[in-house]
């Protein structure tokens, strides 16, 4: 078994506007993921764009894997140009997944993000109470079946096209003052909003985990790209790795 | 038929065959040995060394271009001392060299490293940075200046008695002049070629991509101009020459080989494909073969040019 491997591409279909589900069968035997690991994705056949891209593992099953992921710049726009039947080179799964849940948990997402935190949601069925956020009802992707896979759910707009219209982390604190006060949380999605879970988990003592996007040129750890600024032992700070001591972080350890 | 040879002798440093892996792209080795068996290598090139670590610059650090990419990590690494405990008893457990890359920002941390390397055991040659670009404003640039690239590469021999190799940069307006001073002033090899200095600018925010603003770009896109320069060193200086720059695969690597280079490194290709050094070592066992050349070295500096 390798974590660097070739695979058929079995669907590459819309699941909204500018959002694509891709997956993947491995053509050799390949590790098992865990929720919050990722892969490295080919972009292309050329070398331009030249660098595999990062994709949290979405869902997996019997030796396929999907990735969701929003068409946005030159390597989505790449990726999305994939066709069924065709063989792509891979690399994972890499990273920290999510530490295991023990009992009931926060999930906490905007956007794109439920792409991390779905397989934890599938994994531990009936014990998450799921937060929500996206632009408008359009893009809460996977919303009915997120909803199924949790205890609680609440869903938030910004145009209030579905859900509540506001912010997702407004409805975290809202909840966490009425009943949520013993949860840990766990969290993906854009960075202001992963700065704002992180400060209402301080606030409230509530053990908080992040999973961190950046952009990365190798994702196993070589390039040093993809570092984010944390707490370190010697001196004020240090860098450390989003591929390799990451994505997700102890919301604590980082310096937001 | 005899398997081809691929071995090379670089000053004395003697390799299986001519494939390294640059400076910077490999770490210390150990992120790759997931994905092949660092046996297969000539050379393991370890990301750059100070007496000290450093924490490297601010994010962002990458930025991808056409067919390339700038980067800007700006000399992040653990110190020598860590590299020596940590990391070296690793590298140790394969049959293949260790190349030390180092650099300082006084000419006396340069000498300290290298005395520092050049005791450890399991290094096996000394690789000089004298050309990174990504150092903030204020910063001694030694690679471009001919008098203070001579002062510190004088130094740095006479502090070690392994093989060394000075990597010259591309922002200079003649490179074979530079290669001769670092030849003149001791050193044993040269490699080539560092990245180039670049920049990109997001038009929304009317600002650098990358925390540095500038940044050295690496990837298929330097080849042609990699390529260049390897042929104008290999004209001007007699040691022997490490090529690089862009190589993707052996065809790419042979191009280097052909100008001259005695030996190339694989660098940004490794971020793409974890195994591409090793690849490469399989691509030009093949080439040698379907050619029916049986050394290397018979193809080394044949350009009709």
């Amino acid at each position: 078994m390798h974590r660097h491997f070739k695979a058929k591409v079995v669907d590459n279909n819309f699941a909204a506007e500018a959002f694509k589900l891709i997956t993947l069968s491995p053509v050799s035997e390949a590790l098992v993921p865990l929720p919050g690991q990722f892969y490295m994705l080919e972009s292309g056949r050329s070398t331009d764009p030249l660098l595999k891209r990062p994709f949290s593992v979405f869902r997996f099953n019997e030796g396929s894997l999907q990735f969701l992921y929003r068409i946005r710049g030159r390597g989505t726009t790449s990726i999305a140009g994939f066709n069924k039947g065709d063989l792509i080179n891979v690399v994972g799964p890499l990273g920290k997944a999510y530490p295991e849940p023990d009992g009931r948990f926060m999930a906490v997402t905007g956007g794109v993000g439920i792409a991390s935190l779905y397989s934890l949601l599938e994994r531990n069925r009936g014990n998450s109470v799921l937060f929500y956020g996206a632009r408008n009802a359009a893009e809460l992707l996977y919303r009915e079946e997120a909803e199924k896979l949790s205890a609680k759910a609440f869903f938030t707009t910004d145009d209030g096209s579905a859900g509540e219209q506001g912010l997702v982390t407004d409805k975290l604190s809202e909840f966490i003052k009425n009943e949520g006060k013993s949860m840990p949380v766990y969290a993906c999605g854009p960075h202001p909003m992963l700065r704002k879970v992180a400060a209402i988990a301080k606030q409230n003592n509530l053990k908080c985990y992040v999973s961190l996007e950046e952009h990365m040129a190798c994702g196993i750890g070589a390039c040093l790209g993809c570092v984010v600024k944390a707490k370190s032992s010697v001196g004020d700070y240090g860098y450390k790795r989003v591929c390799k001591e990451g994505p997700v972080f102890d919301a604590d350890e980082v310096l937001w | 038929m005899k398997a081809p040879n691929l071995a090379v002798d670089i000053a004395g440093l003697k390799l299986k065959n001519p494939v390294m892996t640059a400076s910077g792209t490999f770490g210390y080795g150990e992120e790759y040995s997931d994905y092949f068996d660092l046996n297969a290598l000539g050379a393991v090139v370890v990301k750059g060394l100070s007496v000290g670590p450093r924490t490297g610059n601010p994010t962002p650090r990458i930025v991808e271009t056409p067919s390339g990419m700038l980067n800007a990590i700006g000399l992040q690494n653990i110190g020598v001392k860590t590299f020596i405990d940590e990391k070296l008893p690793f590298l140790r457990r394969f049959d293949t060299k260790v190349i030390a890359n180092f650099f300082g920002d006084s000419i006396e941390e340069y000498v300290e490293c290298a005395r520092m390397l050049s005791d450890a055991e399991g290094v096996h040659a000394l690789e000089m940075n004298i050309s990174c670009p990504n150092k903030q404003e204020g910063w001694i640039v030694f690679g471009t200046d001919p008098m203070t690239m001579d002062k510190v590469i004088t130094a740095a021999r006479k502090a070690t008695g392994l093989p060394l190799i000075v990597k010259l940069s591309p922002n200079v307006k003649d490179i074979g002049q530079m290669a001769k001073i670092a030849e003149s002033a001791g050193a044993d090899a040269v490699s080539a070629i560092n990245t180039i200095t670049g920049m990109v600018i997001d038009v929304r925010k009317r600002a650098p991509v990358l925390a540095n603003k500038t940044g050295g770009l690496s990837g298929p896109a330097i080849r042609p101009v990699a390529v260049r320069m390897v042929w104008e060193v290999c004209r001007a200086v007699k040691i022997p020459v490490v090529g690089m720059g862009g190589i993707m695969n052996a065809e790419d690597a042979l191009q280097f080989l052909i100008a001259g280079a005695k030996a190339v490194a694989v660098g940004t290709a490794n971020f793409i494909t974890p195994s591409a050094a090793c690849d490469v070592v399989e691509g030009l066992k093949l080439f040698l073969e379907t050619e029916g050349v049986s050394d290397i070295n018979e193809i080394i500096g044949t350009v009709r040019a």
